[in-house]
């Protein structure tokens, strides 16, 4: 260990105040903090730190995306041979996934991380670990076949006009990967929706029906699958989302080391649940409603992204309320929305990605109206005290 | 029955290096000092030169802008030299002690025959409103002002900090005659915080109104008591004492003597000899070291949450009970932010293991674990918040100097120490304490 200290101090010296490389800092820091917690010791304020920091809570919703991400890959295999009726074992499906899923983590880290060196360089501020998190989500949320420039595109309209337009890490109104995935549905809806996007070199063969579930309800045609699918994920849809199971596993993960918050992912269920509930209740009012008002609503929380956005999506604690009371409105809301939209409008059948977004938006209103009343109970108090005293 | 204050949101932070209730004597200082900068905002005026020859209580100086507080000398002997910072700032005043400690004789006074104004300006004009701070703005206590309530809490739950009940528990006479004094300087009450769980005799004096308090830090905190008993409004004023120095202000009315003295608990994972120690206020640091050299440590003079830094070479502060060694922290730790590694290096996360032995001592070094980043994690800053205040909102406002948020926010019922547990356990490792230091400036600057 002190061998590879020893060597990067070598190497890191022509980046020390001083020398000519210094502009340079963050970007070899970033590199050197990745190896080593760094000898800083406190100057200010307390003298004694937790050993917490950024960089251990977002490797923590790394390691919560892992079980979805792995199973994404082998899904994509699975999808891709299956549909095609060809033979194959769990290693040749996890191969074909990984062949074509690690170039799109590869080009969504290479072109993330480009920028926010760029940005930490040109601000003098150090590398923030946000991005590692942001760019694993990018091409999980994405379908399989799309073109490895649109990823690259996504990314940098993400980080550009999603985080940094606002400042960077810490101050965006919107996740950076939803606005990734939400840039490339506008910009390229024909490789973002339909039914040849979610199996992998599905275009290629005419036979295949590649529709993800809530696309065969929109279009009225019937879903060969059980709720037991839609729990494990052997379903098409975009690359890591459509295991609930391993998005549970990564939940559990984040609920109990509290890096994301249960009240956004508890609340955000309720409400799903709650406008499935309604909805499937529809026909005892005389409304008849379409196939996905009357979709079961279980089967609502298990299909599409609502699972995976709720739980590493709608948590991403900058762009979510940040009070606690805020938190429950906003996951409520969320959930409500995430079906209402996926049910009701037939353009977008899946909600989920939408509904963060406008919440991401309202958010900043949602803490206002409750710190509101943290405000008024002191102006209360004020007055009252005036009111004795005069 | 006594009023009751139950904490729910702190830390209970168990570190290594406490401190034995054993009470001796500190070798005698050759110098002590008084740091003006430890009195907050104020500018000081000299009334004495380098060389004057003082007696303990002898006046040193009085502050610019409000001219009836006074501040005195702690010992007898010489004024050696006056220590001058940028802008010919005051910052140290060293006197050499005399062998013997002579006193100035301020005559006896018995508090509670006095009239208020006679104890005001008794307090005020002898040296003894230096022990007086206020809220808002947790800066020293305006001679004009009179507060709604006085506020002392002799429950310290500061991790390693000194027991406040040992320390007073042989002076308890003048710790009375103290709170005596305090009645007189407000129209409300005089509250004391004490330990739920003490036997004490705290909790048989008269003339206080006793408050039973009981969790984790910042439980024993002046400003949780104030939030819970008597919330501050805006244009109100609350003053606060330190306990020992409640009984120097009752020695002094009681024998007519200012009588300096300063118990410090020696504490932290690096101090050989951890004891009580009897000293003066502004004794030498190297006077409580026990000959020990605190090469590789960090030396504060305080708790480990709000003290500040001080030299082998410097001198306590004028507050402080504490002198808290802990090695310094400047040492690589590969791949540290690794989920789960480290478990002896506590963490309030549960991103690490240490909250399954909540029981567990900890050693603790200055290591910042980490590096400063944007604010991202939300709701932890709540978690060691017991004052009905958001602080990542107020935080933001103090940073963006937003006067009027700042003040809806509640700034007017905060000092920085309320968030010195924001400083420790924060993912961004902010600053919080600083941060709400220069928002409290600002609004002395701006409001007033």
């Amino acid at each position: 260990m002190s061998f590879i200290r020893k060597k990067l101090d070598e190497i890191k010296a022509p980046f020390e105040p001083g020398n000519k490389l210094e502009k340079y800092r963050p970007a070899i820091n970033a590199l050197d903090t990745f190896l080593f917690v760094p000898n800083h010791t406190t100057k200010k304020g307390a003298h004694i730190r937790d050993a917490v920091d950024l960089k251990r809570t977002m490797i923590t919703v790394v390691i919560a995306l892992i079980p979805a991400l792995l199973f994404g890959i082998w899904n994509t295999g699975y999808q891709h041979f299956s549909q095609l009726g060809e033979e194959f074992g769990i290693m040749e499906a996890f191969m074909h996934g990984a062949w074509k899923v690690i170039p799109m983590i590869a080009v969504s880290y290479a072109v993330g991380l480009g920028i926010e060196f760029v940005y930490a360089i040109k601000r003098g501020h150090e590398v923030n670990e946000g991005y590692l998190v942001t760019g694993l989500l990018i091409p999980m949320i994405m379908p399989v076949d799309i073109p490895l420039w649109m990823v690259a595109l996504s990314v940098i309209f993400a980080v550009l006009i999603g985080k940094e337009a606002f400042g960077g890490t810490g101050m965006n109104i919107l996740n950076p990967a939803l606005t990734a995935r939400a840039f490339a549905f506008f910009a390229y809806p024909t490789y973002m929706s339909g039914n040849e996007v979610w199996v992998s070199e599905a275009g290629a063969v005419d036979s295949i029906s590649g529709e993800t579930i809530l696309g065969k309800l929109a279009a009225g045609t019937e879903v060969p699958f059980e709720s037991i699918h839609m729990f494990t994920g052997v379903i098409p849809g975009s690359i890591a989302e459509t295991s609930t199971l391993c998005v549970l596993a990564g939940a559990l993960i984040l609920m109990l080391t509290k890096v994301a918050d249960w009240r956004i992912i508890v609340s955000g269920i309720i409400g799903a649940a709650a406008m499935g509930l309604l909805l499937n209740a529809l026909p005892s009012f005389g409304v008849d409603g379409n196939d996905l008002t009357n979709f079961e609503w279980y089967n609502h929380l298990l299909v599409g992204g609502f699972a995976f956005g709720i739980v590493f999506m709608a948590t991403d604690p900058v762009s979510a309320a940040q009070t606690m009371k805020g938190k429950w409105i906003y996951g409520l809301l969320i959930g409500l929305l995430a079906i209402l939209i996926r049910t009701l409008n037939p353009a977008y059948p899946e909600g989920i990605m939408l509904s963060i977004l406008l919440m991401n938006v309202f958010a900043p209103t949602i803490d206002h109206y409750v710190i509101e009343g943290n405000v008024k109970r002191r102006k209360k108090r004020l007055q009252t005290k005036t009111v004795k005293t005069s | 029955m006594p009023k009751s204050v139950k904490v729910k949101r702190g830390l209970r932070l168990n570190l290594k290096g406490e401190t034995e209730k054993i009470l001796v004597e500190a070798p005698k200082s050759k110098i002590y000092t008084i740091k003006p900068p430890n009195f907050h905002s104020i500018v000081p005026k000299m009334v004495v030169k380098e060389g004057a020859k003082l007696k303990a209580g002898d006046e040193l100086f009085f502050s610019k802008y409000s001219e009836k507080t006074r501040f005195v000398s702690p010992v007898s002997g010489t004024l050696v030299e006056i220590v001058r910072g940028a802008k010919r700032r005051v910052m140290e005043l060293r006197i050499e002690a005399d062998a013997e400690i002579t006193y100035k004789d301020f005559g006896k006074m018995n508090p509670l025959s006095a009239s208020k104004e006679e104890v005001k300006e008794r307090v005020f004009s002898t040296g003894l409103g230096a022990f007086i701070q206020q809220r808002p703005y947790d800066i020293l206590a305006n001679a004009e002002d009179t507060p709604k309530a006085i506020f002392i809490s002799a429950h310290n739950t500061a991790p390693l900090g000194a027991s406040y009940e040992f320390i007073l528990n042989s002076k308890m006479k003048y710790f009375q005659e103290g709170l005596n004094v305090l009645t007189q300087l407000t129209e409300g009450k005089v509250y004391l915080g004490v330990d739920a769980d003490s036997t004490s005799d705290l909790k048989s004096l008269d003339n206080v109104e006793l408050v039973e308090v009981s969790g984790p830090h910042p439980a024993g905190l002046v400003g949780t008591l104030v939030s819970q008993i008597d919330p501050m409004n805006q244009g109100e004023r609350v003053w606060t004492v330190r306990p020992e120095d409640v009984a120097i202000i009752g020695e002094q009315f009681a024998t007519g003597k200012f009588n300096a003295e300063r118990t410090i608990a020696v504490a932290g994972n690096a101090a050989e000899e951890r004891k009580y120690f009897k000293t003066l206020i502004g004794a030498e640091v190297k006077t409580l070291l026990s000959g020990q050299n605190p090469d590789g440590c960090r030396l504060i003079s305080g708790d480990v949450l709000t003290g500040t830094k001080v030299d082998e070479a410097g001198y306590i502060d004028y507050y402080a009970n504490e002198l808290t060694i802990i090695p310094e922290g400047n040492h690589y730790r590969m791949f540290g932010w690794l989920p789960f590694k480290d478990k002896d290096i506590h963490s309030m996360s549960k991103t690490s293991l240490s909250w399954l032995f909540p029981n567990k001592k900890y050693d603790v070094t200055t290591n910042l674990n980490g590096e400063e980043r944007a604010l991202v994690v939300t709701g932890e800053m709540e978690e060691v918040m017991p004052l009905d205040i958001y602080p990542m909102q107020l935080i933001k406002a103090c940073m963006a100097g937003d006067i009027e948020k700042m003040e809806s926010l509640g700034i007017y019922e905060v000092a920085p120490e309320d968030f010195a547990l924001i400083d420790y356990t924060n993912t961004s490792k902010i600053e919080a304490q600083e941060i709400i230091r220069q928002g409290l400036d600002l609004m002395i600057t701006e409001v007033g």
